[in-house]
């Protein structure tokens, strides 16, 4: 193993579209400082926010636990490009040298990581749903979850390196990966996965305004417009109840019957991509492996009979309630509470209960 | 104009089983398969060439000798030549590694003006080798592509994003990845199928690209899998007992407040 003892801190990029930070920067800085702390007390948690004019953000990723932020500010910077942003986050990486470099796995993460990751000749882990410094943690992890073998491994290595776990072939396997001989550590983390910190109303800490070097040259690509969805996108990632529904519903009248469930519960509505491929709901709503990842407090899978990939989606909700004609289906085998029946008659039931409470 | 189109052949990732006893994925009898985004980047390609017959779309892969039938298929398709990366030198690549061994193979191509890739493919899920090969070539991307225009000298490109979309400008040459949005992949035709079987896949190694081997396969990989496994089974949940759905669901509603659920 080499020695990299230039490398220092946990870098997160704080993904802002239009001035507002996405959640899952929120929860980058959560993980990296539960990290930073796993490596030493003097390793910060740095959050990286590029763009233009957006210094203001500083003070809520201070909120939610960062202990310094690297701001790279720049009129070229506005709009996100591939080009301009993996110029400078590429130029201050060599620069500042972070141990450990974070993004969203969002679009633009995963746009963007693997140019900086190729540039740098480093290694890229995509769409990590855990990571690990401390060997016991991720022992203890190994156990409670997973059918791995701890062969290889001990509690009392203090090796620092980072382990990225993540699924493969479509969530039928989890792989653990480690970058051993390059730096920074780089990896894409799956929004919705990390936690938040509990947020520190008027917490402050480090700016460090870095110099940006850009032309207009640098970048090859012209935005000429940026649409947004004419509807609101739909929160799964923060719902506290999420009702779904699959190809069981039968039509998109079936929709009609979640909404109401999402009403009377407090819910929002998700789908299987069963639903969403057959166009009775919009691709926004749907969960699983290329859909949104959710854990709610409490998950209704109406009609919907848990293939893999849906599964990869949700099965770390806390509670999960399927309905479904056929008990012998994996979401029936999954769920804390398994609902045999049609649909359509139970429910209704269920909404009338819930309104008459 | 020339059109290079990178794909993979994958498992059928929803045919997968795990062997419960051995915690291992059973392969066997698995299909192996062109991975679905390749699909829609070769679509596209073959969509440029439907409009302007003077264009020539090359596709490009790497991996086992095997590889070879998905290349066919391809050629079914429409594609006009088909290169198969194959060395064990290459093998155990990670994405990085990938890149440089697939960049090569396309810079020996000769002169392109496009590349064309899927998103991601199924059995890694990575969506890193599009953009790492186009850090490597030194020529702009852009990823996640739902539509496209071809006008002159660049193209005009709508990028998905969770919440929208972008409309881009990019010059020529490039590299795009495309997602299932984009199209809808045409199935191989009968004189199609009847060219494939006449003709021979190129298969280059590592010496033939001309690529630095302190670059590819397993040892130059910057990421190794340090440990792989499943998920253990949630434990088994329980029925909802009751005769009729309304007897069903005010039990399960009371189980959820004796627990303090709701
Ligand atoms: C690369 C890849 C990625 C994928 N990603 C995702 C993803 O992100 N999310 C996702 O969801 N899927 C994904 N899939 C698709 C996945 O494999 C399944 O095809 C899909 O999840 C099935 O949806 P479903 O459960 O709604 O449909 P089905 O599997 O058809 O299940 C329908 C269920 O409804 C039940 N049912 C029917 N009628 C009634 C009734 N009246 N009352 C009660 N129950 C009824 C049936 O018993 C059955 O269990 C992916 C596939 C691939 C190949």
């Amino acid at each position: 193993m080499k020695e990299f003892a230039d490398y220092k801190n946990v870098w997160v990029f704080a993904e802002q579209r239009n001035g507002k930070l996405m959640n899952v920067a929120l929860e980058l800085v959560g993980e990296g400082h539960k990290l930073s702390r796993e490596i030493s007390e003097d390793t910060k948690v740095c959050a990286v926010l590029v763009g233009d004019k957006v210094e203001a953000l500083k003070d809520e990723l201070y909120a939610y636990g960062a202990d310094a932020v690297y701001l790279l500010e720049d009129p070229l910077l506005g709009q996100y490009t591939t080009d301009g942003y993996a110029k400078v986050i590429t130029d201050a990486i060599n620069e500042y040298k972070p141990e450990i470099v974070l993004f969203g796995a969002t679009h633009i993460g995963r746009d963007l990581a693997p140019r900086v990751a190729a540039r740098l000749n480093t290694g890229l882990t995509a769409d990590c749903t855990r990571l690990d410094v401390n060997v016991a943690n991720y022992m203890d992890y190994l156990e409670a979850n997973t059918t791995a073998s701890l062969t290889g491994l001990d509690r009392e290595d203090q090796s620092k390196g980072l382990k990225q776990t993540r699924p493969a072939f479509g969530g039928n396997l989890m792989a653990t990966i480690i970058t051993p001989n390059t730096r920074p550590q780089m990896a894409t983390v799956r929004p919705g996965v990390m936690a938040k910190m509990e947020k520190a109303e008027g917490a402050t800490g480090e700016l460090v305004k870095v110099d940006v070097k850009l032309a207009a040259s640098d970048i090859n690509v012209e935005v000429l417009e940026v649409v947004k969805a004419a509807k609101e996108m739909v929160s799964l990632t923060d719902a506290k109840i999420i009702c779904s529904g699959g190809r069981g519903l039968g039509g998109p009248e079936g929709f009609k019957l979640i909404e109401e469930l999402a009403e009377a519960v407090g819910g929002v509505v998700g789908a299987s991509r069963a639903a969403v491929d057959a166009g009775w709901i919009h691709p926004s709503h749907q969960v699983g492996q290329t859909g949104t990842t959710v854990k709610p407090e409490i998950y209704f899978a109406c009609g919907i009979s848990g293939a893999i990939q849906h599964l990869a989606g949700m099965q770390t909700s806390k509670i999960i309630i399927a309905i479904n004609k056929d008990p012998e289906c994996p979401m029936m085998k999954l769920a804390d509470y398994a609902i045999e029946g049609d649909l359509k008659k139970v429910i209704p039931e269920i909404i009338a209960l819930w309104n008459a409470q | 104009m020339r059109i290079i189109v990178c794909v993979k052949q994958v498992p059928d990732t929803t045919e997968i089983k795990i062997n419960p006893e051995t915690g291992t994925l059973i392969r066997d009898g698995v299909p192996s398969i062109l991975n679905p985004d390749d699909a829609n980047a070769l679509e596209q390609a073959l969509q440029i060439k439907d409009a302007n017959p003077d264009t020539e779309v090359v596709v490009i892969t790497m991996g086992p000798p095997q590889a070879k039938e998905m290349l066919q298929e391809c050629i079914a398709m429409g594609a006009d030549d088909a290169i198969l990366l194959s060395d064990r030198a290459l093998g155990g690549s990670d994405t990085w590694a990938t890149s440089n061994a697939v960049a090569a193979g396309v810079k020996k191509v000769g002169d392109f003006d496009l590349i064309f890739a899927g998103r991601q493919a199924i059995d890694g899920d990575t969506a890193q080798v599009g953009p790492q090969m186009a850090e490597k070539l030194g020529i702009p991307q852009v990823t996640y592509v739902k539509d496209f225009t071809l006008e002159g000298d660049h193209v005009i490109v709508k990028r998905a994003l969770e919440d929208g979309y972008e409309v881009l400008k990019v010059k020529l040459p490039c590299v795009l990845t495309a997602i299932k949005e984009l199209n809808t992949p045409r199935y191989m035709s009968v004189p199609g199928i009847l060219k494939a079987a006449k003709q021979e896949v190129k298969v280059w190694n590592a010496a033939d690209i001309g690529v630095d081997l302190t670059t590819v396969g397993l040892k130059a990989s910057p990421t190794n899998v340090f440990k792989s496994f499943t998920p253990k089974p949630k434990g088994a949940g329980i029925a909802v007992a009751g005769d009729t759905a309304k007897e069903k669901a005010e039990n399960l509603v009371a189980a959820l407040k004796e627990k303090h659920i709701i």
